[in-house]
């Protein structure tokens, strides 16, 4: 008997890893919020995450790497790339020194990404009580 | 772990914050300087904040904020007939600095609003990190 963690564990370790990449965005902007001329950065949660998680599924057809030598990789870096999904914030209000970020929102994102965060490591948490129980047979 | 690097980058932000708290006190406390020559005369200070870049990453989030330097004003003195004073040049002529204390106060309440939030994100950060570490518990 063997479990597929990928399966039990659904999409809420890579939203976890997004999450955590999101709040690290949303710091450096609340950080950011006295430097002059600094343009707030974001990332589209959703969009992202769908790109890591099918980056990420072993069984939907993603293409991977043929290790034709020892040494090569086998696998597909599994880390996120940031680069094509950090998108600039539209401001809400100009200011006379350029700076974009909009210290109320930035905050207010980074509470709710915070308890979204929560939310996702309260779901892993039940599956790993989950196969616990299930070993348990109680 | 990226949530980690947030402890680096709020602490950034914490450190610029109190620069520029520094300058505040140096301007407030100087806020009556005068002298007989406007070269000698208190300039207020003023911080210029710079975001940290990632080189090696570039598409990555920024690594905070630093102050990259810190500039005196190119105000020029305020020149006040006073020819009782006893710093008074020849021709009867004090110079007085050119500190503006509603500007540094507010300058300062804004110094310190930010330094509680990037407070409030390392506390936000801290629960989050011991959260993940009690997973399955």
């Amino acid at each position: 008997m063997f479990i597929d963690f990928d399966k039990v564990l659904g999409v809420h370790q890579q939203a976890l890893n997004v999450l955590g990449k999101r709040s690290r965005i949303l710091a450096s902007n609340i950080v950011n919020a006295d430097t002059p001329n600094y343009k707030a950065r974001d990332i589209d949660f959703r969009s992202t995450l769908r790109k890591v998680a099918d980056s990420q599924g072993s069984d939907n057809g993603t293409v991977r790497l043929e290790a034709s030598a020892q040494g090569h990789f086998s696998e597909v870096s599994t880390e996120m790339t940031a680069d094509e999904n950090l998108l600039y914030r539209v401001p809400l209000q100009p200011s006379l020194d350029g700076n974009t970020v909009d210290s109320q929102t930035e905050i207010a994102m980074y509470t709710e990404n915070a308890i979204r965060y929560q939310a996702s490591l309260r779901f892993l948490s039940g599956k790993f009580k989950s196969i616990v129980s299930a070993f348990r047979g109680e | 772990m990226s949530l980690f690097s947030i402890f680096n980058i709020a602490g950034a932000g914490m450190s610029a914050q109190s620069v520029r708290m520094n300058t505040v006190a140096s301007n407030l406390a100087n806020s009556g300087n005068t002298a007989s020559s406007p070269d000698k005369v208190y300039r207020p200070r003023l911080p210029v904040f710079q975001t940290i870049m990632d080189r090696l990453n570039p598409g990555e989030a920024n690594l905070g904020v630093r102050v990259s330097a810190i500039v005196t004003s190119n105000q020029e003195p305020q020149r006040i007939y006073d020819p009782g004073n006893p710093l008074a040049n020849k021709k009867g002529y004090v110079f007085k600095t050119t500190v503006n204390a509603i500007e540094e106060m507010t300058n300062m309440m804004s110094a310190s609003r930010s330094f509680q939030s990037n407070v409030e994100i390392m506390n936000t950060t801290k629960q989050l990190l011991l959260a993940t570490l009690r997973m399955g518990q």
